[in-house]
Order: C-alpha cells, then sequence, then structure tokens
C-alpha cells in the first residue's frame, strides 16, 4: 500500500523540525482609504463599481442594463429578480444565465477581491456560468489586506468558498488581455454606502 | 519527445533570431510588472521571508501533516488516494473514471498530471481529455506540451494559434484576433463544460488544520469543470500542503504578483465539501518528492509555489524558450527538480544556467535555485553523468593546469592562436566560442612580463 510506503519515507527524509514564523499584523488604514482602494483596484482589474443606498437599487441597474427576456437570478431576497433555490438544480439548467448577482461577506482593499461562500451563490457554479456577474458589498465589510481577510473568515463555515476579483480574463494569446475566457465577462460591484 | 540536450534544443529555438528577440522582451515584460507589483508592497521582503519560513516548517513536518490532511479532507466527504509515482496516480485517475463508465474528461491546468503524462496514459486507454485552459488547448492542439508552467503558449504566435484554430475549431483562415480567437475557445469549451462527467484540476494549495484545498485560476475553467462534473478529481504533490487556514493569505498575495504582477487570480476557490450528489477525489502524489525530501542540497526545491518567476527573469530560459528543458517544468526551477527524477536523462539541465542568481532573487519562497544548480553540477559530475565534451574538455583542462612547463606552453600556443589564426577557434565549429566572442590576445603572459620587469 502505498500510502505507508509514502509516510514512512518521508518521515525518514524530513528534516529537523522548524517554527512557524509569526503571523504578520500591519496596521490598517481608515475606512474612507480602504473603501477608496477597493474601488481602484476594482477598475484596475476590469470590474466596475456602481454607488447605492440601498440593496433595492440594483433592480434598477438591472431594468437599464438587461432586457425583459434576460434571465436574471438572483439568491438576494430583497430583489424583484429574487429566485429560490431548493438545493437539487441541475447546474447544467443555468447555462442560459445573463446575470446573477450575489451578497458577498466581505471585500478585499489590495486586490479588488470578493469572499463569497456556497450558502449565498444559490448554486456552486452559478458565479461562474453566468454571463455577467453582479456582488453586493457593503461598505463598512471592506478589508485592508488578505491576512486580514482570512482573520474575518477564521471560524467561517462554508462546503465551498471563493475569492472573485473581476471578470474572467486570459491573456494566453500572446499576452493580449481578454475580458470574459470561461467565467463572467463582466463584474460590477454594487457598492453598499 | 527526441532524446535532444538542452544546447541543441536551444540551437533549434535560436534558427529564428526575432523570435527568440519577441520571446525574450516579452518574458522580460512580465517580469517588469512582478517588479511593480512586489514594489506596490512595502512588506514584500518580509511576505518572501515569511512564506519561506511557513513552507521550511511544511517540509520539517510533512508527515504530520499529511495525515491531519487526510483525517481532515476524509472528515468532510473528500476521498483521499496516495500515489507513489505517476504511473500509480495514472491508474487511480482511470480506475475512478472506469469505475462510472465515463470515457471523456475536462482538465484545467495541473502539471503535476503534464508531470505523470496522464493525457497519453488516459488516451491510450480510450479517455478523451481535453485540457480547457485556454494556452493548455492551444498546445494540445497543436500537439506539443506546454513551454512554461504558467504561460503554456508563451512561445505561440498569435497567427499561429489562429491557424490552429482555423484547422481545428473552424475559424476563419487568417483570423488571428485574440478577442475573436478566446470568444471561439470560449464558446468551444463551454459545450465542453457541459457535456463531460468528470473534471481533473490541480491544487494550489491544500491546508492541513481544515482538510480543503485552494485553485486558482484567471479563466474560471477549473470552476466550470469541477462545478459540473459529477466526479471532481483533484491531483497534487505532496509538498502542495500549508498548515493552516491563515497561510493562504501569505502566499495568495505572493503568487500572482510573482507570476504575472496580478494582485491576485481571478478565482481562488476553496473546496471543502462535495457539493451534493457529487464525488470529490485529492490523489496525493509522491513520485520522487520524498526523496528529494532526503537530498539536505536540493529539498528546498520543494518549496516551490509554480509561479514561474525564475523562469521569467531567466536569461537562458528567455532566450531558448520552454521546451529546451524537455522536461514538464522548464526553466531553472525544473533544472533542479529535473535531475531528481532522472540525473542522466536531465543532466545537461543544471548547465543551462549563467548562474547569474535572479532566479533566487525573484523566487517568493526564497529557494537558493542558482545555488542548487552549481551543486546539481558537482552531483553530475561526481556520478559520471556530465555531457561527453564537457567532460573531456575538463580532462585536458586537468592535464594542463598539473604540470607548469605544459601550462606555459598552453599559453603560447593559445596567445599565438588568437593572433594569427583566430579564425580557428572564432567559428562555429568551436562550441565554447558560440556563446562567447574570444579575446583580444595579451602580448606575453604574466610571468613572461614579471620576469622582464623584474630581473
Amino acid at each position: 500500500m502505498s500510502r505507508a510506503q509514502i509516510l514512512s519515507a518521508i518521515l525518514n527524509n524530513q528534516p529537523q523540525s522548524t517554527l512557524l514564523p509569526e503571523d504578520l499584523q500591519f496596521d490598517s488604514p481608515s475606512n474612507e482609504v480602504v473603501s477608496e482602494k477597493f474601488c481602484q483596484m476594482i477598475n484596475l482589474i476590469g470590474g466596475k463599481v456602481v454607488v447605492i443606498q440601498k440593496v433595492e437599487d440594483i433592480n434598477l441597474y438591472i431594468s437599464e442594463h438587461f432586457t425583459k427576456s434576460d434571465r436574471i437570478i438572483t439568491p438576494i431576497e430583497e430583489l424583484d429578480y429574487f429566485t429560490p433555490f431548493t438545493g437539487d438544480e441541475v447546474p447544467h439548467d443555468f447555462v442560459n444565465t445573463e446575470f446573477a448577482v450575489f451578497k458577498t461577506h466581505f471585500a478585499v482593499a489590495e486586490n479588488g477581491a470578493v469572499w463569497i461562500t456556497e450558502d449565498r451563490m444559490g448554486h456552486r457554479v452559478l458565479p461562474f456560468i453566468t454571463q455577467h456577474l453582479g456582488m453586493l458589498v457593503e461598505e463598512n465589510q471592506i478589508v485592508a489586506t488578505m491576512h486580514d481577510a482570512y482573520k474575518k473568515m477564521a471560524d467561517a463555515e462554508y462546503d465551498f468558498g471563493t475569492f472573485v476579483a473581476g471578470p474572467s480574463k486570459t491573456a494566453d494569446i500572446e499576452q493580449s488581455l481578454v475580458l470574459g475566457a470561461h467565467g463572467a465577462r463582466s463584474m460590477t460591484i454594487f457598492l453598499l454606502k | 519527445m527526441s532524446n535532444l540536450q538542452h544546447p541543441a534544443l536551444s540551437e533549434i529555438f535560436n534558427r529564428d533570431e526575432d523570435r527568440v528577440n519577441w520571446h525574450d522582451d516579452t518574458l522580460w515584460w512580465i517580469r517588469a510588472k512582478r517588479d511593480k507589483a512586489a514594489q506596490g508592497i512595502s512588506e514584500w521582503e518580509l511576505l518572501r521571508e515569511t512564506a519561506s519560513q511557513i513552507k521550511n516548517n511544511v517540509l520539517s513536518n510533512l508527515h504530520q501533516y499529511l495525515e491531519e490532511f487526510e483525517k481532515n479532507a476524509l472528515a468532510n466527504g473528500i476521498k483521499v488516494h496516495w500515489a507513489a509515482d505517476a504511473a500509480e496516480h495514472n491508474k487511480i485517475v482511470h480506475g475512478l473514471l472506469a469505475a462510472k463508465g465515463i470515457t471523456q474528461m475536462v482538465k484545467s491546468k495541473s502539471m503535476l498530471t503534464e508531470e505523470c503524462h496522464l493525457n497519453d496514459y488516459l488516451e491510450q486507454k480510450g479517455i478523451d481529455v481535453i485540457d480547457s485552459d485556454l494556452g493548455e488547448r492551444i498546445v494540445q492542439l497543436a500537439k506539443e506540451p506546454p513551454s512554461h508552467i504558467v504561460l503554456p503558449c508563451i512561445h505561440k504566435k498569435k497567427e499561429e494559434i489562429g491557424q490552429i484554430f482555423h484547422e481545428n475549431l473552424g475559424t476563419e483562415a487568417g483570423v488571428s484576433d485574440p478577442q475573436v480567437l478566446t470568444e471561439t475557445a470560449r464558446i468551444h469549451l463551454r459545450e465542453t463544460f457541459l457535456t463531460r462527467r468528470s473534471a481533473l484540476t490541480g491544487v494550489n494549495f491544500a491546508v492541513a488544520e481544515t482538510g480543503e484545498f485552494v485553485v486558482c485560476t484567471n479563466e474560471g475553467n477549473a470552476d466550470m469543470g469541477a462545478h459540473l462534473a459529477d466526479i471532481h478529481i483533484a491531483s497534487m504533490g505532496i509538498e502542495k500542503l500549508i498548515p493552516k487556514k491563515k497561510h493562504l493569505g501569505v502566499f495568495l498575495r505572493l503568487l500572482t504578483r510573482s507570476a504575472t504582477g496580478q494582485p491576485i487570480t481571478t478565482y481562488s476557490s476553496h473546496f471543502k465539501k462535495p457539493r451534493k450528489g457529487q464525488e470529490m477525489h485529492i490523489v496525493l502524489v509522491d513520485n520522487g518528492r520524498s526523496v528529494q525530501l532526503g537530498r539536505e542540497s536540493f529539498r528546498n526545491s520543494l518549496k516551490c509555489i509554480r509561479c514561474g518567476a525564475c523562469m521569467n527573469t531567466c536569461p537562458v530560459y528567455r532566450r531558448s524558450g520552454g521546451h529546451s528543458y524537455h522536461n514538464a517544468i522548464a526553466g531553472p526551477i525544473g533544472a533542479i527538480l529535473a535531475p531528481n527524477l532522472d540525473m542522466k536523462k536531465y543532466s545537461d539541465l543544471p548547465f543551462a544556467s549563467t548562474l547569474c542568481g535572479s532566479c533566487t532573487n525573484v523566487c517568493p519562497v526564497k529557494i537558493d535555485i542558482h545555488d542548487q544548480l552549481y551543486k546539481w553540477r558537482q552531483v553530475i559530475v561526481k556520478e559520471g553523468n556530465s555531457p561527453a565534451a564537457k567532460t573531456m574538455a575538463m580532462k585536458v583542462m586537468n592535464f594542463t593546469l598539473a604540470s607548469p612547463t605544459r601550462f606555459k606552453l598552453a599559453g603560447k600556443i593559445g596567445r599565438w592562436t588568437l593572433k594569427h589564426a583566430g579564425f580557428t577557434v572564432n567559428n562555429g565549429l568551436n562550441p565554447w566560442y558560440k556563446h562567447r566572442e574570444m579575446p583580444e590576445p595579451p602580448k606575453e603572459s604574466f610571468s613572461e612580463w614579471y620576469k622582464k620587469n623584474n630581473p
């Protein structure tokens, strides 16, 4: 059995144990600075920020940017397009989704990433398979760095979670940046003041 | 791949000088983006040091972390498999597919499966594999291996890619616009994602503390594959473990800034439990890693997080191309990993370096890459695996330097030759000259000059 063989080879060969380093800690800038940095990063990574005063304002954005025939899905209850999920959905059925919008847990200023877990996705595949993606971020839920991010989610339980930073992209052809590789073609951040 | 070694393969790549210059410039541009991203973070050096120490800790407690990871992953409902080598890895993957009668699989980027030659193996077993990373799909259609671990088709021009797409995906002849080609691939691969019941992904990091693993992509292909498939297989080298979830903060900050100069990949997905009705498997692969762990001089190579920064900065890689390394992992890091797998076959690789140390300077986990290249040279020569021409040259050198008379005579002949018959050494027949301009010969040697001036 390879398990025993591998583990015993490792035990024989691993060097004297060294200690883990101390956790990195940095002073967090003010909320305003963090929020401004986040918006800058979103623009840099090909996303877009729409400032809203209340969650329902997203309805307006949707009606301005999509047509009646577009399939729009959201697990956010406050929105007109709220879609209930039973947990038994077949992921392939979401292939024609034009726009999906989700409520994130928090965002990270240094790289424009938002953290979202499966329980807020409706279905795991949805943030990836949708043509266009919206993410609701509360302005007071933006942390400065990834260290802060993992501190914030230290005890969080999830089956699947992901940091999403901007639209899907590739530069595999001669390093020319193209948005919309396999995931969403665009990402809009709804920044709730 | 042929049996040619690095010098011969580089020569092939260097036949087209314009292409070499273009390749060189493109990679240097990426290196410059990396610099900008690194310099944008004042604590960059502290981050590197921290990452290095975490990885040292991992290597020195790998046994414990693997057991911890396995226990937690099993508790999460993930099935864990152990593969001693490439053959066992391939067999496990095939077994999982065969048990479900699956004959088609979609795969996102995994250098480990390149190392194991999984695609060839599965193809022989009648299983169709489609690579879904755009760059990997392109080289797959071109029937070539990737030439770079992060940028698989960095050696290809868009016109060539246009031709590949024209032949395989039905785009119009002559179309080479990256936007159009990417859109074509998007449509073609969506169809693939929707129809494959199995997906294989690589693993960037696996967390011992929680039993989850993280997969990073910009394209979203790993997620599209995994979330639509009935069975998700994740293949990982045993060195990909990190102790705690919070350590991801350190590594995710370093990975893409080092790789492409981006602040983070578009998607950093944390897979902890299979979705309802899905099977999730992890294959833990040794394939020489536990041996490398026991080589004191070389074990640090296992700290690698596969960012590719050492390739982008390497003056030899940039001008010889990834295929010249005839190994799944090219560049400086490939040159210190490969001899562990087969010292004879890869004996040329540690010599494919100027030992300038640039790789070591950019490495986000502080691997002493150029020192290891130098140490591998010593091991290889000692074990009698050095290239024949080099061995002969060293013997002649040894013979000459061992006797003062022979040394003086050799100097005289050398000076006379360079002065009166330079063409006999400054030509393509002298392999040494291929890489160097021969110097102006001095009129006399130092000892001749000393004798004259100090009577």
